[in-house]
């Protein structure tokens, strides 16, 4: 069912909007193109206690909690400019649902220092088919579109690339991010001796293969953490059965452990199930602005998010 | 500005070894700002406590663990720790050379630009024949007790290095469901070509620029002087249209009167 398969889409999608060429509008969502699988190391106290995270004044020597704290920025040494979250949001950009496609360039001319992180555009409703005939189009013509979009607060220069039928969108570093690459060293124009051309080119192709191995980009760290864990683990070494943090209430209800909340967050992208959630209603979550989502959270019970950022609230909503 | 070196190492695969120095090709822009304590300005410092009793734990106290799929924590030890990390060492192996664009995009994570590290002949040609075959190669190395894999790329004469996502990292394209929907006809394939062609051009990375870290960094420097900050906001509209066909003909008409008049 198509309407089945949207809302599937809906639910995992970090954005939607509408893709616009020329006067083309066609319904997206964005996907995330990568998935962290990091395994965090928690901190623990010396009995196996999780930790949680506080902030504290060393003037004062005492606690402060999150609504204590302003953001400072130095312009001179221990001289600090205050900021509040509000002025912060009233510089944010117009919250936008369109990426406006009004450029297109030649596919290779974006040098790969520019790229920052993939997406995957999907269609939604009505819009396979002009999804269909710009993927084609793009394809043909070896041509990557260039505009910049508004995703969570934040103004992105995105690059939209045709492969194999699908759209891919690549966040892109500034110009300013990147800097020139001229490296000291490298000789502006040099000739070079044909044989030791030929030598390179021969060693080259001896090491050159089809495909891909992805046995040799696995993350062997890893796994070989995990290993060691699931070792100690099976002999009883050095295991600690986890407290249920979360039911503990009054004082150390809002002491937060924002690895938890991460943790559990990539668990459930992770997991098959949907997450059973009544905000399923799409994208909503991310036209609320802080305060609101706070209060959301306030109504939901979820703990420690006066500590939250903005992102981490509306994945604990979501999750709630 | 003068690049500082991050890093020596030696490319190496057959019989050839090519010495480089790595030079980070990204600057950090973000505005970094300090939290401080409202009532004193004081940036404030994070501790790790004891949800126990809110008592803080020393940082040469502090263990890490991992928590089981059971929910269980197991701990693990600073010296098991240190014996998970890698070897140090110079090496940078490629592991094999593949086609230029096997990589997706979506396996990139930071660049990097080499340069050569004391002779540069072997830098030079190896830049030069990567180029010529259209060839890039998958590279692992050990960076200050850290793995990393990456993609060797060379363009103008000029090696980079990128690091890439673990293969568990990177999300199958086969995930993605395709939808067929109706067919196309040929007349809008083509207008669409010619609606592509017509907003072609180079890519010109100067042309953008993060306006909402501009418009911070007014703000701060107002601040810093002592003036009142005027926010403002900018809004803008558009028409919609009905069929696709119709759509694309006035996106080309619109097109091509803006080239026109500009």
């Amino acid at each position: 069912m198509p309407e089945q398969e949207d809302k599937e889409l809906r639910r995992r999608s970090i954005w939607s909007g509408t893709l616009t060429f020329g006067m083309v509008s066609i319904p997206v969502v964005l996907l995330p193109g990568q998935t962290s699988q990091r395994v965090r190391l928690r901190m623990l106290s010396p009995d196996g206690t999780p930790l949680a995270r506080r902030y504290y004044c060393p003037a004062e020597d005492r606690p402060v909690e999150r609504e204590e704290i302003i953001r400072g920025y130095e312009i001179e040494k221990g001289k600090f400019v205050t900021i509040t979250e509000k002025e912060l949001e009233s510089l944010q950009p117009e919250k936008s649902r369109e990426i406006d496609l009004r450029r297109f360039v030649p596919v290779e001319q974006i040098d790969p220092e520019f790229l920052d992180r993939a997406y995957f555009l999907a269609p939604v409703g009505d819009s396979a088919k002009p999804y269909r005939l710009l993927t084609e189009t793009m394809e043909k013509a070896g041509k990557a579109g260039i505009a910049t979009f508004v995703m969570r607060d934040k103004e992105y220069l995105v690059a939209i690339l045709a492969e194999n039928g699908l759209l891919m969108a690549e966040t892109l570093r500034f110009a300013d991010e990147i800097r020139s690459s001229e490296v000291p060293g490298i000789p502006a124009d040099r000739t070079i001796d044909s044989n030791r051309l030929k030598a390179m080119v021969k060693e080259i192709r001896n090491a050159s293969a089809d495909e891909i191995e992805l046995n040799e980009l696995k993350d062997i760290y890893t796994e070989r953490l995990n290993e060691l864990a699931e070792q100690k683990r099976a002999a009883g070494q050095d295991l600690i059965s986890s407290p249920e943090r979360e039911k503990e209430s009054g004082h150390t209800g809002n002491v937060i452990d924002l690895m938890q909340v991460l943790k559990r967050n990539i668990e459930k992208e992770d997991s098959k199930e949907p997450a059973q959630s009544e905000k399923e209603a799409g994208d909503s979550l991310d036209d609320l602005n802080k305060t609101e989502l706070y209060n959301n959270a306030k109504q939901l019970q979820i703990s420690g998010r006066s500590t939250m950022t903005r992102q981490e609230l509306i994945n604990a909503i979501r999750n709630a | 500005m003068s690049m500082r070196a991050l890093w020596k190492g030696v490319i190496r695969f057959g019989e050839v070894s090519v010495p480089v120095k790595f030079y980070s090709a990204v600057e950090d822009r973000n505005i970094h700002f300090r939290l401080l304590h409202e009532t004193d300005h004081t940036p404030v410092k994070q501790q790790m406590v004891d949800p126990r009793n809110g008592k803080p734990v020393p940082r040469e106290q502090i263990r890490r663990g991992l928590e089981t799929d059971t929910g269980e924590i197991v701990m693990i030890s600073p010296e098991e720790l240190d014996s998970l990390n890698p070897e140090p060492s110079r090496e940078i192996e490629i592991t094999r050379f593949v086609d230029q664009g096997r990589i997706n995009y979506q396996w990139y994570v930071r660049p990097y630009f080499l340069g050569p590290d004391g002779i540069e002949e072997n830098y030079v040609v190896l830049a030069r024949a990567l180029e010529k075959e259209k060839k890039e190669g998958i590279a692992r190395w050990t960076m200050r007790n850290k793995s990393y894999i990456g993609a060797l790329d060379a363009k103008n004469g000029q090696l980079k290095l990128i690091t890439l996502r673990y293969s568990g990292e990177v999300v199958n394209e086969a995930e993605i469901p395709r939808k067929k929907g109706r067919n196309f006809e040929p007349m809008e394939l083509k207008m669409a070509e010619q609606l592509v062609d017509a907003l072609a051009g180079d890519f010109d990375p100067t042309a953008y620029r993060n306006e909402y870290r501009r418009r911070v960094m007014d703000l701060i420097n107002t601040k810093a002087l002592g003036n009142v900050y005027r926010f403002e906001k900018a809004k803008k509209r558009r028409a919609k249209f009905a069929s696709l066909t119709d759509t694309l003909k006035q996106s080309l008409d619109r097109v091509r009167k803006e080239k026109k008049s500009a």
